[in-house]
């Protein structure tokens, strides 16, 4: 019986350290989604030329979500902004013209040391986008 | 149930439990990018209206403001009425000091009490209006981390104290009519 749980404890012990994540320098350039796939889940398309109006809406939203502001330009079309509630939450959504009537908005997150991978909180914040901008959000091909 | 048997599920109980504790794989709240319960009244809270004063003049006496509380500023971006700045402040509470001290009377050892906190704040002004240059809604978010005397980081949260909203933005109203007046 005391074997098993040493063996168990074994097993456990090495999850642990190996832990969620390949470790070292590979991660900088690692991500764990196809990029095509990220893209398509993290950009979407709303039918309007205003960058300014378009990334104050962005600002307004991640302040609706809990988020404090951490960095904004406005030439480059970025904002970058943190949450911290218990966890950390770290979100960058860039701005910029596709065509002539539409402002592409990309969004990417990391959730403490993990990057935010899964479709479903995208699709929130795109959600909370597009009411505020009383403007549908649009999947991108 | 034999002792023995009681022994192995404890065993097999704290395995699970600092399994779930180390492995550090804690995934992201579904409801994390959602509009919350409380954010409507958040929203309220941290917004106020202000008029009669362009955007330009609005930041700087905000900057003003800001400075008047310690805060050093770490970003801006005036295009898009983005102010960020952050204090560093002892985090030191009377009764976790008071604690320590009768755990360790009692030869508890030292017990590690919260020792310093960053408190960050982001400020975005939005005109409320097309047509009025002159009128803005203006939002602030606090957040901050507390680290103990171990360097650890024992808290991070958003601030939610009304008080502290409402602290702010009578300081604000004040700095505007200096602003206005070009106190």
């Amino acid at each position: 019986m005391m074997k098993k749980v040493i063996y168990f404890i074994v097993v456990i012990l090495t999850l642990i350290v190996t832990g969620c994540a390949n470790t070292g320098t590979q991660q900088a350039l690692s991500s764990g989604e196809s990029q095509v796939k990220l893209r398509s889940f993290q950009t979407r398309a709303f039918d309007t030329t205003d960058k300014e109006k378009m990334l104050r809406m962005v600002l307004a939203t991640l302040q609706d979500l809990g988020f404090v502001i951490d960095k904004a330009d406005s030439v480059l079309g970025s904002v970058s902004a943190t949450k911290l509630s218990g966890y950390q939450l770290k979100m960058t959504v860039t701005v910029r013209s596709r065509g002539t009537t539409q402002m592409l908005v990309r969004a990417n997150a990391q959730f403490n040391l993990t990057a935010v991978e899964d479709p479903a909180p995208y699709q929130d914040f795109f959600n909370a986008l597009g009411k505020a901008m009383f403007l549908t959000a649009h999947a991108v091909d | 149930m034999r002792y023995s048997q009681i022994r192995r599920k404890s065993i097999f109980g704290v395995v699970i439990a600092i399994f779930l504790l180390l492995t550090g794989c804690v995934t992201l709240p579904p409801d994390a990018l959602k509009p919350g319960p409380e954010s409507l009244a958040d929203r309220q809270l941290q917004t106020r209206r202000f008029d009669g004063i362009i955007e330009n003049d609005l930041l700087s006496a905000s900057s003003g403001v800001l400075q008047d509380l310690g805060y050093t500023l770490t970003e801006s971006e005036t295009k898009l009425g983005v102010i960020v700045a952050d204090k560093d402040r002892d985090a030191t509470d009377a009764g976790q000091v008071a604690a320590a001290i009768l755990i360790a009377m009692f030869g508890g050892g030292s017990m590690a009490i919260e020792k310093n906190q960053k408190i960050r704040i982001s400020l975005v002004a939005r005109p409320a209006s097309d047509r009025n240059p002159k009128s803005h809604y203006i939002r602030v978010t606090f957040q901050r981390i507390v680290w103990n005397t171990q360097n650890q980081v024992t808290r991070i949260e958003p601030l939610r104290d009304p008080k502290l909203y409402e602290g702010f933005f009578e300081k604000l109203s004040k700095a505007i009519f200096l602003e206005a007046h070009k106190i």
